[in-house]
């Protein structure tokens, strides 16, 4: 699925979180969204998922406006994984994860055998089947974080956004979530803070200030010019020996 | 992997233990009708039932028939209709707003409804037990929305659910509501009742099951099963609301509608049992809480446990109020006060802990 957004802008208690953003993913593309603290990445993801309404613009669903879409059918196509969604209930893990059922479900349509196999599937894409009787919060944050994306990916989405969801995962479970995203034949857009994890999107797009000011291959986009004027930071880049992938160095702060 | 090893999480019983509902509310029931001051032995209740149901026409002293069908039954009845109503606010409230301290009693919801119930019989716009819920329907609403508004600007939203602070705010606006309504129903009392018309208020605020009669039950117990069927059919959004209103929408749920829908139902729910008994506390805190420990936070199994226990709940302590004190009946408000209080102090240091 196609989505597309056209001269959004996002105004809250007078402070303009988004800009006249405009940006379109293709169909099974990876789009990356980079950016310093606070530049709109998560507020962009938010108006992408249905969740605020643009004061300004309009999001498109393949070419269906946003607004005209039930709630129920925005989940249905699109999945969002937040930042640090927490809980104080006694939830177990394949509770959470079977909530990615409910745009599929209605009061005289239950809980199906279907929906089990899917609930299944997504804890083990995450690697948290063996979990799946765990309470809340009991949980590390890392492992909080993998069964948000489980429940994700039990919405069985075809547009996939996710907000820095390798932030609380160790080594091996950032790069089999980023392995496992690049893998689904979705449409994914990743806000990432990794800019060497940004570099393995098909492309990604900086935003600053509310702005998206750059998009594009990430070969492209990410120079050493727009380190140094978008992050503040002195970086290089280094060849790969092994498979001459480019590596982001950082050298120091501006 | 098979993923269906470790479901079952601990203390939760299984759904077979659904059939234990119907005897369990039926011997409450019962004995509801048989324990008070003269006891009256189940055998009679039967007999007397089958009479008034089906003229089965069993010899029955009369004396015994009219405290059963006439004082105790309907006022047993009443009881399970009001627990059940009050604890199912409870469930949605605490649901909706992400904070287990939330309740219709705690947030002032009630106080605003006996407000709206005085202010609507002292005007006399006619005593009936419906114009009577209407005005404390309006009393709840106008209490609801002041309250979340406090809370809301006393800077933790209702959406996100920040834990201790959120639950401070909600209460903190609940006193201030509550005090607030509490004071209009007692200049409402002062300025216009007459002396008899006052002393019958303050008897019925404190939370009062004496002279309810058919009518009454006739208007709560369907309020209740509305209210229980309401929030079977929204059990799934319910659920949604597990990680906020933010998380509920990502999962298809039309935020506003369905917190509309629901808290609106519960708000009229709660106005028609204040109209009836006065303002019951701790009920919508206490049940939900013990249920969630029992039969888990799917709001599948949560609402019709939670219907169940407060209805059972509501009758024992009614029972109590009328054998706690020899020759006298005590308000039911004061018994569920002395049993919530404690179970509030409860979750209060339990929600700290967990931060």
């Amino acid at each position: 699925m196609k989505l597309t957004a056209e001269g959004i802008d996002w105004t809250i208690q007078g402070h303009r979180l988004l800009n006249d953003v405009s940006l379109t993913v293709a169909p099974g593309e990876t789009f990356g969204l980079i950016g310093p603290n606070g530049s709109g990445k998560s507020t962009l993801l938010r108006v992408l998922a249905g969740l605020r309404r643009p004061k300004r613009g309009r999001v498109l669903v393949d070419e269906r406006p946003m607004r005209q879409m039930r709630q129920r059918d925005i989940a249905r196509a699109i999945a969002f994984v937040e930042q640090q969604a927490e809980t104080l209930d006694r939830v177990v893990v394949h509770q959470v994860v079977a909530l990615g059922r409910t745009p599929f479900l209605s009061p005289l349509r239950p809980w199906s055998d279907e929906d089990d196999a899917i609930v299944g599937q997504a804890l083990d894409d995450v690697d948290m089947g063996h979990l799946a009787g765990r309470l809340w919060h009991t949980l590390s944050g890392g492992e909080r974080q993998r069964v948000h994306i489980a429940r994700a990916l039990a919405q069985r989405p075809r547009i996939l956004l996710l907000d820095e969801p390798t932030n609380h995962l160790d080594i091996r479970h950032q790069l089999s979530i980023l392995q496992l995203v690049g893998r689904l034949p979705v449409t994914v857009v990743i806000a990432l803070h990794d800019l060497n994890q940004a570099m393995a999107c098909d492309r990604i797009g900086v935003m600053e200030a509310g702005r998206l000011v750059d998009s594009g291959p990430p070969e492209r986009v990410l120079t050493v010019e727009r380190l140094r004027r978008t992050f503040g930071v002195q970086a290089d880049f280094l060849d790969d020996p092994m498979d001459h992938g480019r590596i982001l160095r950082f050298r120091h702060a501006l | 992997m098979n993923s269906s090893i470790a479901l079952s999480p601990p203390v939760r019983l299984p759904w077979h233990w659904a059939w234990l509902a119907p005897p369990i509310l039926f011997v409450a029931i019962m004995a509801g009708t048989a324990i008070g001051e003269t006891s009256i032995p189940v055998e009679t209740i039967l007999k007397v039932l089958a009479n008034q149901l089906w003229g089965a026409g069993y010899a029955v002293d009369r004396i015994d028939a009219g405290i059963v069908w006439n004082y105790r039954l309907s006022r047993t009845l009443l009881a399970a209709g009001c627990g059940a109503g009050l604890a199912l606010a409870g469930v949605v409230l605490q649901a909706l707003l992400r904070n287990p301290l939330a309740d219709p009693f705690l947030m002032g919801i009630s106080a605003g409804a006996s407000t709206g119930a005085v202010a609507v019989t002292i005007a006399g716009l006619g005593a009936g037990t419906l114009t009577l819920s209407l005005g404390a329907f309006a009393g709840a609403g106008l209490a609801f929305g002041l309250v979340v508004l406090l809370a809301h600007a006393a800077g933790s939203g209702t959406g996100g659910g920040r834990g201790a602070q959120a639950a401070g705010a909600i209460i903190l606006a609940g006193i201030a509501g509550s005090q607030l309504f509490n004071a209009l129903t007692a200049f409402i009392i002062a300025r216009s009742a007459s002396a008899e018309q006052a002393r019958g208020i303050m008897f019925w605020l404190m939370g009062n099951l004496s002279g309810v009669r058919w009518d009454d039950v006739f208007l709560g117990l369907p309020a209740a099963l509305g209210g229980l069927l309401v929030c079977l059919w929204y059990r799934q959004a319910l659920d949604a609301f597990t990680f906020g209103a933010d998380g509920a929408a990502a999962l298809g749920i039309a935020v506003n509608r369905v917190r509309g829908v629901l808290i609106g139902a519960m708000a009229l729910v709660t106005a028609v049992m204040v109209s009836m008994v006065g303002a019951i506390g701790f009920v919508g805190l206490v049940i939900p809480h013990a249920m969630r420990f029992l039969v888990g936070s799917r709001h599948t199994r949560l609402v019709p446990a939670s219907a169940l226990a407060g209805a059972v709940f509501l009758i024992g302590a009614d029972v109590l109020s009328r054998i706690l004190v020899p020759g006298q009946v005590l308000p039911i408000g004061v018994v569920t006060a002395l049993i919530g209080a404690p179970a509030f102090a409860m979750i209060l240091v339990r929600g700290t802990r967990a931060q």
